[in-house]
């Protein structure tokens, strides 16, 4: 008798605190609902908000017309959207070979054991976590000034980009390298081939298209940085082309940089065209590494 | 993140090819030339350092440590009497901006890993992921334009707050927004590497999807998601673009979030635009700033790294 009335009784206590249970379940639910839309709602606002300021702005002459300092009906973007364009092909040159080449180093060469390897490591991790604008001081110190003493130009621009997303190349080429599997290489060596032709002839193009991932990766976190290039004292406007690699240079973000300190707002309107500009940049190029992925990633 | 690569469990290449290697001076010469692409990585953190260092202890022979560190009064770029070198406003600004950021990160960043890890199925979840890390990928200066020309005045004016079009609130709220991101991701990682067999064993004890996430997943994975909070304080202590743009250029040392705010990085940024002779104080200054903001920075991560490496020994 009396189990069975304690029975009914921890029954009662079972299901009233789950019925309590059940609320505070929900509310906990809707709660980190809630937070992750806040992601969503900003990003959503934000596009609005650019798209809404900016797009009235946006034509074929935007694109073609150097920026103007009096009237912001003719003021355009040509200088930016060019010395960006060549900002990336040579940070390109520098981060793939640089890149890919110390990925495979780590990956197939290193003894992962060995103090210089862990060094190696750790250091790129590290690097990772730097603040950009301190590797604008980097340049400043070391590219625009000091030993190599280029000047404020494309190429400075490029390789102070380049040392700033080289850890995300490493990262991701790494990645990409390991998924190809061992057997891979057996097979190869076994045949005869030595270790670099097995590298070059199998290694590297199964790793190929996560090594493109990862170069876009990098380079669509370069073509939005601004903080770096203020730093080593690129032009934030600038009424000329860049003619070669020697040359003074302005860019996408550096532009917009200019456009937004203006009080006026239709020069804050123009920066908003020009946001647009680099968002698409942005977009195309993602797209691109979406494209590659999918097209050629290889199942092992 | 930057973490996953490294203790990941690739297999040991370098065995496999141990008879074969040196087996031309070819060869030998390839895996000179690829170590030398793998020692750009050192040089670059060399580098780093001294170019901060040579031109620090140059400062500190105008300034006084002391001076430096305690001083309350930073006018860095003002000539004459009222220059100043105390760093204590600049470090101030900067950690009360950051502050500002992680109260709107930490709760929503954290509490979207747990939705994404616990709540959402996995179809659900392969959607949401990329487009949060899409966030992520906007260029800051983008989040400085939303700062200036939205928060400020749309909703902070809006919501009838008196604030200045500089100022510290809405660069800190943006800054929370930039980092969201990270944490949520870094912390989802964490939770996910948590094994089943530990909510199976909750859940089988009668135990709430709400329980199992608090009181199970959430402290087996808590290493890892410091690890994903610290990341997103150093990431966010080291943003330039949206402070410049948004917090004005001058520090305060209030606690007012309505009052204009700079932080080092932004310092820097705006002192190496600004035309100054090379060789003073004032050029000087980018440099301490430069270094103090670099061993911040390098303290946090080296405390994320910590972290990390704790949750993985756990369970892998």
């Amino acid at each position: 008798m009396n189990t069975v009335a304690e029975a009914s009784l921890s029954r009662k206590v079972v299901e009233r605190a789950s019925t309590g249970q059940r609320t505070r379940d929900l509310m906990f639910r809707l709660a980190l609902l809630a937070s992750l839309s806040v992601g969503f709602v900003v990003l959503a606002a934000l596009v609005i908000d650019v798209v809404s300021d900016g797009a009235s702005k946006l034509s074929l002459d935007f694109l073609t017309s150097f920026p103007s300092r009096i009237s912001p009906e003719n003021t355009g973007v040509e200088s930016a959207l060019i010395g960006t364009v060549y900002l990336m092909i040579l940070c390109a040159l520098f981060i793939v070979p640089v890149g890919v080449a110390t990925a495979v180093y780590l990956e197939e060469y290193a003894n992962r054991e060995s103090r210089l390897s862990r060094l190696i490591e750790v250091n790129i991790q590290n690097l990772a976590a730097v603040p950009s604008v301190v590797y604008g001081i980097l340049g400043l110190a070391f590219i625009v000034r000091g030993p190599l003493g280029l000047g404020p130009v494309l190429l400075a621009g490029a390789l102070t980009l380049g040392l700033l997303v080289l850890p995300v190349v490493i990262i991701v080429s790494r990645e990409a390298i390991r998924a190809v599997p061992s057997s891979i290489r057996e097979g190869s060596l076994a045949l005869g081939a030595t270790q670099w032709q097995t590298i070059w002839k199998q290694v590297l193009p199964g790793a190929l298209p996560g090594v493109t991932t990862g170069v876009i990766l990098a380079l669509s976190r370069a073509i939005g940085e601004t903080a770096p290039l203020l730093v080593i004292g690129a032009a934030t406007f600038a009424r000329f082309n860049p003619d070669g690699i020697t040359d003074r240079f302005t860019a996408m973000p550096l532009a917009i940089f200019e456009f937004i300190s203006d009080a006026d707002t239709d020069f804050r309107a123009a920066g908003a065209a020009a946001i647009l500009v680099l968002l698409a940049l942005l977009v195309v190029m993602n797209a691109g590494a979406i494209f590659l992925r999918n097209r050629y990633e290889r199942k092992w | 993140m930057e973490a996953t690569s490294a203790g990941a469990m690739g297999g040991p290449r370098p065995d496999l090819y141990r008879k074969r290697t040196r087996r031309s001076t070819g060869e030998a010469a390839i895996r000179y030339a690829l170590l030398a692409a793998a020692l750009i990585s050192i040089l670059t953190t060399t580098g780093i350092v001294i170019s901060l260092l040579e031109e620090t202890v140059k400062f500190f022979g105008d300034v006084g440590i002391g001076d430096y560190l305690f001083g309350t009064k930073w006018t860095p770029l003002s000539g004459g009497r009222s220059q100043s070198f105390g760093v204590v406003p600049l470090v101030f600004d900067t950690l009360y901006v950051t502050g500002i950021g992680l109260l709107v990160a930490v709760p929503f960043g954290v509490g979207s890993a747990i939705y994404l890890s616990e709540y959402a199925s996995p179809r659900v979840r392969k959607t949401l992921k990329p487009i949060l890390e899409v966030l992520s990928g906007v260029p800051t200066i983008v989040f400085g334009y939303f700062a200036l020309t939205f928060v400020t005045p749309t909703i902070l004016k809006g919501l009838g707050l008196e604030v200045g079009s500089f100022n510290a609130l809405s660069a800190g709220l943006v800054l929370g927004v930039l980092v969201l991101p990270t944490i949520a991701t870094v912390a989802d990682d964490a939770l996910g590497a948590v094994p089943g067999s530990l909510r199976e064993g909750a859940f089988g004890l009668g135990a709430s999807r709400m329980q199992v996430s608090l009181r199970v997943v959430f402290p087996a994975a808590l290493s890892g998601v410091v690890a994903a909070l610290v990341l997103g304080a150093s990431r966010a202590i080291g943003e330039t673009v949206i402070i410049l743009v948004a917090g004005g250029q001058t520090t305060n040392l209030t606690l007012d979030p309505a009052q204009a705010m700079q932080n080092m990085a932004a310092f820097i940024a705006a002192a190496s635009r600004a035309d100054i002779p090379t060789s003073g104080p004032e050029y000087g200054a980018i440099f301490a700033v430069g270094t103090t903001l670099f061993l911040m920075t390098l303290v946090l991560n080296a405390i994320s790294i910590r972290f990390v490496r704790k949750y993985r020994q756990v369970y892998e």
